[in-house]
């Protein structure tokens, strides 16, 4: 997938023109605020022509409340470090419109789900990518520098299953969407089985067969419910549950394969 | 807010809660109702053990309007739950089509069908 994918995945069919009249001239804000338990802290924020969230959290940052903690980085959806959870769902702040979340323009920031919380709207990623380890989402090279390329045919099943699912920024935006990973912490959670699943699919690799064993057992992919949180949520339109569901399938596979 | 409160906040206020979580849901729930059906269920076959005159009178309590109408509730739930693990097992083990979605409307539209078939054989 390419920057142009990511593009159409995002807001900018939906923006709305310059000239159009804005439905009103104050958004109503209210944002979650750690220390002495937790609370929501209420904001009146100017709207503006194609304003996004995030723009709204940097407005009140640097207008309202210096000691507002936040992160984001790139601002056009590359990065994957401004998730939140907005009006009640995960999403990317840089790439969501206030227009398309807040039309009655009410908003409520959380932060992720599922995810200890540093302060204010910042998550300790630190669980989700410990995840990814534990998933062994390194990639294993089998080959040298003094070795040729590997040549993998484009149209291969592996390289279209791995093409399918390589996309992902790691954003938190799947694991705080869903619900197993709340029902039980251990889960490795869709980022990191995506993540395994492209992996598996890799015919370069030299893991595949401790990946599978790392990613079958009780917290990985057969813990999943197929509820589809992930993929209704994924900013970059990738579908875990297809992933996960492909790993079940190696798995329940390899129960008739010697060398698994 | 521990981890536990996050995950309520969140069951309690995601807003848009789309069609693979519902159908998540009913599967859980119609399967949970028909496990506590159950039991009853062999308590009846095991009144059959014990004469023909427990069982005919079981039977006849059994065509109370009341109990009739809680059979078609378990034909609703059976359905509903043989229609939602055709949809995982479909979601699991056939490629990945992206339509699942579809998936979820035909178990509903199939469990509705036999719902309506065991009402009307019921009038």
């Amino acid at each position: 997938m390419t920057a142009g994918t990511a593009q159409a995945g995002g807001l900018s069919r939906e923006r709305r023109p310059e000239t159009a009249p804005l439905p009103s001239s104050q958004l109503d804000v209210v944002i979650w605020r750690s220390g002495a338990g937790g609370r929501l802290e209420r904001f009146s924020v100017p709207r503006a022509p194609s304003q996004t969230v995030l723009d709204v959290v940097t407005w009140i940052q640097r207008h309202l409340d210096a000691t507002l903690a936040y992160r984001f980085a790139c601002r056009v959806g590359m990065c994957g470090s401004c998730a939140m959870t907005v009006n009640g769902v995960a999403r990317w702040t840089c790439r969501t419109h206030v227009d398309r979340v807040a039309p009655a323009g009410r908003l409520e920031l959380r932060p992720l789900a599922n995810l200890p919380v540093i302060r204010d709207l910042v998550c300790d990623m630190r669980e989700f990518f410990d995840k990814w380890t534990a998933a062994k989402g390194a990639f294993v090279p089998t080959a040298t520098r003094r070795d040729p390329p590997a040549r993998v045919p484009p149209a291969s099943r592996e390289r279209r299953h791995a093409d399918a699912a390589i996309e992902c920024i790691g954003c938190g935006v799947c694991y705080a969407s869903c619900d197993i990973v709340a029902w039980r912490p251990a889960y490795l959670g869709p980022a990191a089985l995506n993540r395994a699943w492209t992996l598996e699919n890799d015919v370069r690799d030299g893991a595949r067969v401790a990946r599978l064993a790392a990613v079958a057992g009780d917290a990985g992919c057969h813990a999943c419910h197929s509820q589809a949180s992930c993929t209704e949520r994924c900013p970059k339109h990738l579908a875990p549950t297809a992933s996960i569901a492909g790993l079940k399938r190696l798995a329940s596979r390899s129960l008739f394969e010697r060398d698994r | 807010m521990t981890k536990r409160e996050t995950a309520l906040a969140r069951i309690a206020s995601q807003h848009d809660r789309h069609a693979g979580w519902w159908a998540f849901i009913v599967h859980r729930v119609s399967g949970v109702a028909l496990a506590v059906f159950l039991p009853v269920h062999f308590w009846a076959l095991g009144e059959a053990l014990r004469g023909d005159a427990r069982l005919d009178a079981f039977l006849r309590w059994a065509d109370a309007p009341a109990v009739r109408a809680s059979e078609w509730a378990i034909v609703v739930l059976l359905g509903l739950h043989l229609t939602g693990g055709l949809r995982v097992l479909a979601l699991e083990w056939l490629p990945w089509r992206g339509w699942q979605k579809s998936l979820a409307a035909a178990a509903a539209g199939v469990s509705l069908l036999v719902a309506v078939a065991f009402l009307v054989d019921l009038l």
